[in-house]
């Protein structure tokens, strides 16, 4: 069993209605199989993803205590 | 080298003093690169009333001692200040500065542009902005760097 902390922000989280959670797998998945398994909706494109604050592609799979982050693109500066 | 993530009006020009009279480096720079972003009160199209600036708390800083540490490997910088401002911002206000010392213009230059499109593109700060008429929306992506 593994446990990741899935994270959202800005207008992702405000579509998702959540900033937080905690998700319990019984094997690892990649963060877009991660995706998929807790939402119904499609990642929507251009979705930018962390895991433990550095940026992967969606292919990278979790493991055991990981934070991943979900986000649009960044609009700072 | 210094990163800071500030929560409340900030004067860029006090930031750069600061560090500047702190070098251990009199004698040794030539050149000192400022850019200073500052919020507008209109965006595509529309008047803006307000902006708020979300960010992720630790990436934030994890992404912008990367960008600054990929610079100094490529640049001859001799120091480096990057100051970014979060949460509810008003127009006129400061919402980035970036200032970068080394020896000769062109590494200042080069570093102080590197610096700023990296941070446009990978540091994890999203805008939503007030329009004049109360409603809000996010900023989609920002503008390229030629703009």
């Amino acid at each position: 069993m593994i446990t990741i902390t899935l994270r959202y922000f800005a207008s992702l989280r405000e579509q998702v209605g959540r900033s937080q959670e905690t998700l319990t797998l019984a094997n690892t998945l990649t963060v877009l199989d991660v995706w998929r398994h807790v939402h119904q909706v499609p990642l929507p494109e251009n979705t930018l993803i962390a895991v433990n604050m550095e940026y992967v592609a969606k292919s990278h799979s979790v493991c055991d205590g990981d934070e991943v982050a979900f986000f649009p693109p960044v609009t700072g500066g | 080298m210094t990163i800071k993530i500030v929560e409340t009006v900030f004067d860029p020009f006090f930031e750069i003093q600061n560090v500047q009279t702190q070098l251990a480096l009199n004698g040794k720079f030539g050149a000192t690169s400022i850019f200073i972003g500052t919020m507008r009160d209109f965006n595509e199209g529309d008047e803006v009333r307000a902006m708020t600036l979300e960010h992720y708390d630790g990436m934030t800083q994890k992404q912008l001692e990367k960008i600054m540490a990929i610079a100094k490997e490529n640049w001859g910088i001799l120091d480096a200040l990057i100051v970014h401002r979060v949460g509810d911002i008003l127009p006129n206000e400061p919402i980035v500065v970036i200032s970068v010392w080394s020896a000769h213009r062109a590494d200042a230059f080069d570093a102080c542009r590197y610096i700023m499109e990296e941070l446009k593109s990978n540091a994890p700060f999203w805008k939503r902005e007030t329009l004049i008429s109360n409603q809000t929306r996010w900023v989609l992506k920002n503008t390229g760097g030629k703009n």
